[in-house]
């Protein structure tokens, strides 16, 4: 490949919530992929073993880091989730107007964070 | 008239391509990210309203919902969509971070293989939850043709 002048990166844009979306986006999606789905492999292979490796793994899930990481991996799926939501409807070819673009950026971002609390909420009130 | 290809022409990569139109093959990551994206939502959805349903998440409770088809069945369509998505998202990351030809190759090599081995190892402990549960049917269904007095006649 040809060495040629990449696009100046993060460090030289001025923020906005855009940026911030996009890269949220991107983190939440990987970050999934390299730890919620292991996760959930191992919540299947539990169930899959028995009562006795089920304990195992609740009891590592329960534990304070435990729900460190599903608390991050339920925020990272309603992040992804409100984002992707945004993608689809970016895909159309509508919100591209810059007051638009911004104020979405920002209920997306919000949105991920409400649904976390509401699903905890749900989950240990119910 | 003689038909000139891409590789018949000289000049610059752009250059050579430039007034060719499209190769037509170019969306078909960025489509398919978007269908196994739609079916997440879908199938992801389903998997969290069906966890805030469950009177709890002991082994009995996740066992008995993963084991029946309306448990068993989205769970095996969601494996198969977010393993897919994970791994189109993965390799545009490696696209943008893993730098030179070579290593490119080998990472995205060892993402597939990562891939097939995840999803087929969850659809096989999915498989062999609702395989021990049609088991411990059977069983049940014996016991109790032997308890009424009929020996081996329940089947």
């Amino acid at each position: 490949m040809a060495e040629r002048p990449l696009s100046p990166h993060l460090s030289i844009w001025k923020w906005g919530p855009a940026m911030l979306v996009s890269i949220l986006h991107r983190v939440t999606g990987d970050g999934m992929a390299l730890v919620a789905l292991p996760v959930l492999l191992w919540w299947l292979g539990a169930l899959a073993s028995g009562s006795a490796a089920y304990e195992t793994f609740t009891g590592i899930a329960t534990s304070w880091y435990g729900y460190v990481v599903l608390v991050g991996i339920s925020w990272a799926f309603f992040n992804h989730l409100c984002s992707g939501i945004r993608h689809f409807v970016l895909d159309i070819g509508a919100g591209y107007a810059v007051t638009v673009n911004n104020r979405w950026s920002v209920v997306t971002t919000m949105g991920g964070v409400v649904l976390t609390a509401a699903f905890w909420a749900v989950l240990v009130l119910a | 008239m003689e038909t000139q290809t891409p590789f018949d022409r000289k000049g610059t990569p752009i250059g050579r391509v430039r007034g060719l139109g499209s190769a037509h093959r170019g969306p078909h990551h960025w489509l398919l990210q978007r269908f196994t994206g739609a079916g997440n939502l879908l199938l992801a959805l389903y998997l969290v309203f069906s966890v805030l349903l469950l009177p709890d998440l002991s082994y009995d409770s996740a066992f008995r919902w993963l084991s029946q088809p309306a448990g068993a069945l989205p769970m095996a369509l969601l494996i198969v969509s977010v393993f897919w998505h994970a791994r189109l998202g993965l390799q545009v990351m490696i696209e943008d971070y893993v730098h030179g030809p070579g290593r490119k190759f080998a990472v995205i090599l060892v993402l597939n293989l990562a891939t097939f081995a995840g999803a087929a190892f969850a659809l096989l402990c999915v498989a062999r939850i609702v395989a021990t549960a049609v088991g411990l049917d059977m069983t049940q269904g014996i016991m109790q043709a032997m308890q009424a007095g009929r020996p081996g006649g329940a089947l």
